[in-house]
């Protein structure tokens, strides 16, 4: 009789069944990322043929409910546009120059805290941050400009950048944190300065992780919803500046998509506002993460 | 320009960037700490016994939000039960199985595709998918599901940091005893990695009980009674918070900055537990 060296044939068996489960689970996020964009596509497909996607995207204006119904994206895209622009305005500078401090100036005591208070704001539910907005954010916004509603793009994007900071923050820490402490050692020995260090050494070598960061915080800020459905104002028109009521792709999705008849032309449309949405953040975190995977293989040793 | 001068620009240069960086760091730091101060301030004067462990009564203006914190309860406990297994087995997968092939890249590239899909678009997921196609309706379990894919990759990331986190000769000894690849994984790699899988998966279920747009059209009503199966709808703390801010005729304010303290305290007590205790063990345990 031959013998077999090893495990027992039932134990065998378990393992080789929980292998298929784990390898089948490694596949998940493939598998519901397909379907993502499946479902978005198919329960998009009637507005698309009917309406045409190009006719949505170029179209300027949106009045899904009456008689002669139009599915227009502009004025969603240019809202989006808008507090995009101001989130990134307020949270890019801020985010970098906090996180270049928390990484090259404080103390280990001083960045444990700072990073333990920016974790907590990473927390904060966005539900949170929209009602804060509307108690604090608009009736200032109302007052300072003199504006017929503080419900503006300007109110949305301020509260979205304070949102996409804490990601800004710990990415781009994170970046300069994997520069090696040899590159900076070496600078200052040249008798260089700690500031002129971090804009000669530090942040070129940890440029693309910081570019990566702020793709990501873009694509946080075009993405939230709750803020910009609390906060934009959601008006029906093309909005030329951020002082006016704007609505958004998210706001636009998240305000009319209890009202519609499922499976009708304008919850068709709604999918078809939710893959454009979908293919944009797409984008941007390709982006994102081509660009870390580079910086990666650069500091791997 | 003569070296001093060269120098004595040099340190106001530095002096007036430590001062920018430093007030850039102070105020995001500063904004946080406002935000958490005004919510408590505006709250607290809601919070009491009768707040957390009553239905509400006269529209909402009186009694407490007890349904509401036990809906978003079920809530965050069925998404756990769904995404844990997946997200922990797939992380246990990137870790110790995958191969280094541009599949595996695909796996991994899908994976932070997922965590930056906007929460509103796994909303319209889950409606096509789990409340339409699968006839679940509006219901706890629909919305679960679509929370469930929200953490999934949240969870799977944090459970692959920690199993890396574990040394290689921990799993060398195992199998050098003559384990299995899967014994040791059983008994060696996860209870080391228990931590770091633990406080992750903590964070991230703590993220999705704050969500509001991806249960805003498959789980989650004004009013409804506490849920007694899967399939019924439910009140969830983002929800009331959402409805009550914005609706025309507004309840009490004390009773909205009471349900967002109720909220934001859940959140970040967790939160700091989780993360506290996975320092401390992080301490105890030395390789």
């Amino acid at each position: 009789m031959r013998r077999r060296f090893g495990p027992p044939a039932r134990t065998r068996a378990a393992e080789a069944v929980v292998t298929i489960l784990i390898v089948a689970s490694g596949w998940a996020a493939i598998l519901v990322l397909a379907a993502i964009a499946t479902f978005l596509f198919a329960s998009g497909m009637r507005a698309m043929s009917e309406v045409g996607l190009w006719t949505m995207l170029s179209g300027d204006s949106w009045f899904p409910t009456s008689q002669n119904a139009s599915f227009g994206f502009v004025p969603s895209i240019a809202g989006s546009a808008w507090v995009t622009l101001v989130a990134l305005i307020v949270c890019v500078p801020m985010g970098i120059g906090a996180a270049v401090y928390i990484s090259e100036f404080a103390g280990p005591r001083m960045n444990e805290i700072a990073k333990a208070v920016i974790e907590f704001m990473a927390a904060i539910p966005s539900v949170v941050l929209g009602l804060i907005g509307l108690a604090l954010l608009v009736p200032w916004i109302k007052a300072t400009f003199g504006l017929d509603t503080g419900l503006t793009a300007l109110a949305a994007g301020l509260m979205v950048g304070v949102m996409c900071l804490p990601t800004i923050v710990s990415m781009s820490e994170d970046a300069m944190h994997a520069v090696p402490s040899e590159l900076r050692q070496g600078s200052l020995a040249l008798g260089n300065t700690r500031w002129q260090t971090v804009y000669k050494v530090v942040i070129p070598a940890a440029a693309s992780g910081i570019f990566a960061a702020v793709m990501l915080g873009l694509g946080r800020a075009v993405g939230e919803t709750m803020v910009v459905l609390m906060l934009a104002g959601n008006a029906g028109i093309v909005p030329d500046t951020p002082f006016v009521s704007a609505r958004t792709l998210p706001g636009t999705i998240a305000n009319e998509l209890g009202e519609v008849v499922r499976g009708g032309l304008h919850y068709s449309a709604l999918f078809v506002m939710g893959l454009v949405l979908f293919v944009i953040t797409f984008a941007v975190n390709l982006a994102a993460d081509f660009v870390l995977e580079r910086q990666r293989r650069r500091w791997r040793r | 320009m003569s070296a001093t001068s060269r120098i004595r620009r040099a340190r106001a240069v530095e002096y007036v960037a430590r001062v920018v960086l430093g007030s850039c760091a102070a105020a995001a730091v500063g904004v946080a700490v406002f935000f958490l101060g005004y919510i408590v301030y505006r709250g607290a004067s809601a919070i009491s016994w009768e707040f957390l462990t009553e239905a509400p009564r006269m529209f909402m203006t009186r009694g407490g939000i007890f349904p509401v914190i036990v809906g978003t309860f079920y809530l965050t406990a069925g998404t756990a039960l769904l995404v844990l297994p997946v997200g922990i087995m797939a992380g246990i997968y990137l870790s110790e199985f995958a191969p280094r092939t541009v599949l595996t890249r695909v796996v991994r590239l899908s994976i932070a595709n997922m965590a930056g899909v906007p929460s509103i678009v796994y909303g319209l997921f889950g409606v096509a998918l789990f409340v339409l196609a699968s006839g679940w309706g509006r219901s706890i379990l629909a919305g679960a599901a679509t929370l469930a894919c929200l953490t999934l990759p949240v969870i799977i990331t944090s459970t692959e940091e920690a199993l890396r986190q574990v040394p290689r000769d921990l799993r060398q000894a195992s199998l050098a005893l003559g384990a299995t690849r899967l014994r040791t994984i059983a008994r060696v790699v996860l209870p080391a990695a228990a931590p770091g899988i633990v406080t992750g998966s903590i964070l991230g279920l703590s993220r999705a009980a704050g969500e509001t747009a991806p249960i805003l059209f498959t789980a989650v009503a004004f009013y409804a009674p506490i849920a007694s199966s899967p399939f019924s709808e439910t009140m969830a703390l983002p929800y009331h918070l959402y409805v009550m801010a914005t609706q025309a005729t507004k309840p009490a304010p004390h009773v909205v900055w009471g349900t967002a303290l109720v909220l934001v305290a859940g959140v970040s007590v967790i939160n700091g537990v989780a993360a506290t205790w996975r320092s401390v063990q992080r301490r105890r345990i030395r390789w």
